[in-house]
């Protein structure tokens, strides 16, 4: 048999399904050897074994650690400015991670919450009153979660083209190792003049709240850049996809849709964000740790110095978790999905997506319930070249 | 019940409020939780073992 080659393909017509060649090794094996970019890894491919593996200190998530399984193909860089703790271990990532976690605390979330309200209004009060048909991605997918980062972080929303059109280039698996680092660099140098004004100028946001950090000696300055980046590109690009890409599964599934546009029920409104989260995995491109020590799974030793691929996606499908997985049911109790990640890495925005998509799937099919497509299926591009998957564009009309 | 959670393990995710809202807080100055009752009423067990079950940390710990 021939080693598998990840990352895999979806298949033509299903663009909310992980790749069949995923599943069937699901079907076949928990832990399968598979070939990335001309290099050996671990493909773990269950729910159970995920869950535990992610959770387990014996993981590295740093990409210098051999073994580590490169994205991209291209060889594990630290640039001079990182993009934060997400590519780090314990106890540097718990420290720098705790200095931005009050932001994103429940409660706080929840203070937001008429805010986002207002601007999910105000961008729908526009597209009805604008021209038809229009793009969703970017008349609103992108700029409510743009809108929202930009107000919590402190960044001026007068910047989101140029900060959106970065964070594009520097997520897109195709992009050459020099667009992704001008890119990165592009965005470091930003997020640095950014946090050297709110040094001068402190504000009442999380920016600002990093300078008294940097004061104390606690934080650099390139760090909170670092951190900067990595808020600023996850608090947008992946809201906004699984805002578009939602729309389009719930456009593809009209008895779902009319559920979520006939509640009023908020706990419902949450099982759906929950069961669309669970269904698309718009992060489709395999979580990847590198192992630290020996590690026993089903009779196999992974050894130190192997690499892991975690691909979320599958996870998210597998029938001994989720029963039916590759149905579409807003009605599911959907909430243990890994969709956000799983372990110390997990998601530390999910607060915000989650009220996020709530305020938008409780809101836009409602107030525009004839919402759909303006062209076919075929027609839109999606991002299979994307590290966070959705749609390039989604023309619609009503 | 009881429910033992661990401050040091808490990546304050959150997820233990949005399951056990009676049961679980965060503290203020960095969402890192806390406990409001060690031993909730027995209506309250499901939430519980979701809360625990969500845990990304693994930082909650149920002894029935």
């Amino acid at each position: 048999m021939t080693t598998p080659v990840y990352p895999m393909t979806r298949a033509t017509g299903c663009p909310f399904d992980p790749p069949p060649q995923l599943r069937e090794l699901q079907e076949e094996a928990p832990l399968v050897q598979v070939d990335i970019f001309g290099r050996p890894a671990w493909l773990v491919t269950r729910y159970d074994d995920q869950r535990a593996l992610l959770a387990d200190p014996r993981l590295s998530s740093d990409v210098t650690t051999p073994g580590y399984p490169s994205p991209t193909g291209q060889p594990p860089r630290k640039d001079g400015v990182g993009i934060g703790f997400i590519l780090m271990d314990d106890p540097e990532h718990a420290r720098l991670r705790r200095m931005v976690t009050a932001p994103f605390m429940i409660k706080r979330i929840e203070a937001m919450r008429s805010g986002v309200q207002k601007i999910v209004d105000g961008l729908i009060d526009d597209l009805l009153a604008g021209p038809k048909p229009v793009d969703l991605v970017e008349a609103f997918a992108l700029p409510v979660p743009s809108l929202v980062i930009c107000q919590l972080l402190g960044v001026p929303y007068a910047d989101h083209d140029f900060f959106q059109q970065n964070s594009k280039m520097l997520i897109k698996m195709t992009a050459t190792p020099e667009e992704r680092a001008a890119a990165h660099g592009n965005l470091a140098s930003y997020l640095n003049d950014l946090v050297g004004e709110k040094l001068e100028n402190p504000g009442n946001d999380l920016l600002s709240g990093l300078t008294e950090r940097i004061r104390s000696g606690e934080l650099t300055r390139q760090d909170a850049a670092g951190i900067g980046v990595l808020l600023l590109i996850a608090g947008h690009e992946t809201t906004a996809n699984m805002i578009a890409l939602g729309t389009l599964a719930l456009l593809e599934h009209p008895e779902q849709l009319a559920v979520l546009r006939e509640t009023d029920d908020p706990k419902l409104v949450a099982g759906a964000v929950e069961e669309l989260l669970r269904y698309l995995n718009i992060t489709h491109n395999g979580r990847r740790r590198a192992v630290l020590e020996d590690i026993e799974l089903h009779g196999q030793v992974i050894k130190a110095g192997d690499g892991v691929i975690l691909p979320n996606d599958i996870a998210n499908r597998d029938p001994s978790m989720f029963s039916d997985p590759d149905t579409l049911d807003v009605h599911r109790d959907a909430r243990r999905h890994v969709a956000f990640g799983f372990g110390v890495h997990q998601c530390l925005g999910q607060p915000l997506a989650r009220m996020e998509l709530q305020v938008v799937y409780s809101t836009l099919y409602r107030r525009i319930p004839t919402l759909r497509r303006a062209v076919e299926l075929d027609e839109i591009p999606f991002k299979h070249d994307g590290a966070v998957y959705g749609v390039y564009s989604l023309p619609v009309t009503w | 019940m009881k429910i033992i959670v661990d401050q040091d393990k808490c990546v304050a995710s959150g997820q233990c409020v949005t399951a056990a809202a009676d049961v679980f807080d965060q503290r203020d100055e960095d969402g890192i939780v806390v406990l409001l009752t060690d031993n909730p009423p027995e209506d309250l067990a499901a939430d519980v073992h979701q809360a625990a079950a969500v845990c990304p940390a693994l930082a909650i710990v149920v002894e029935d």
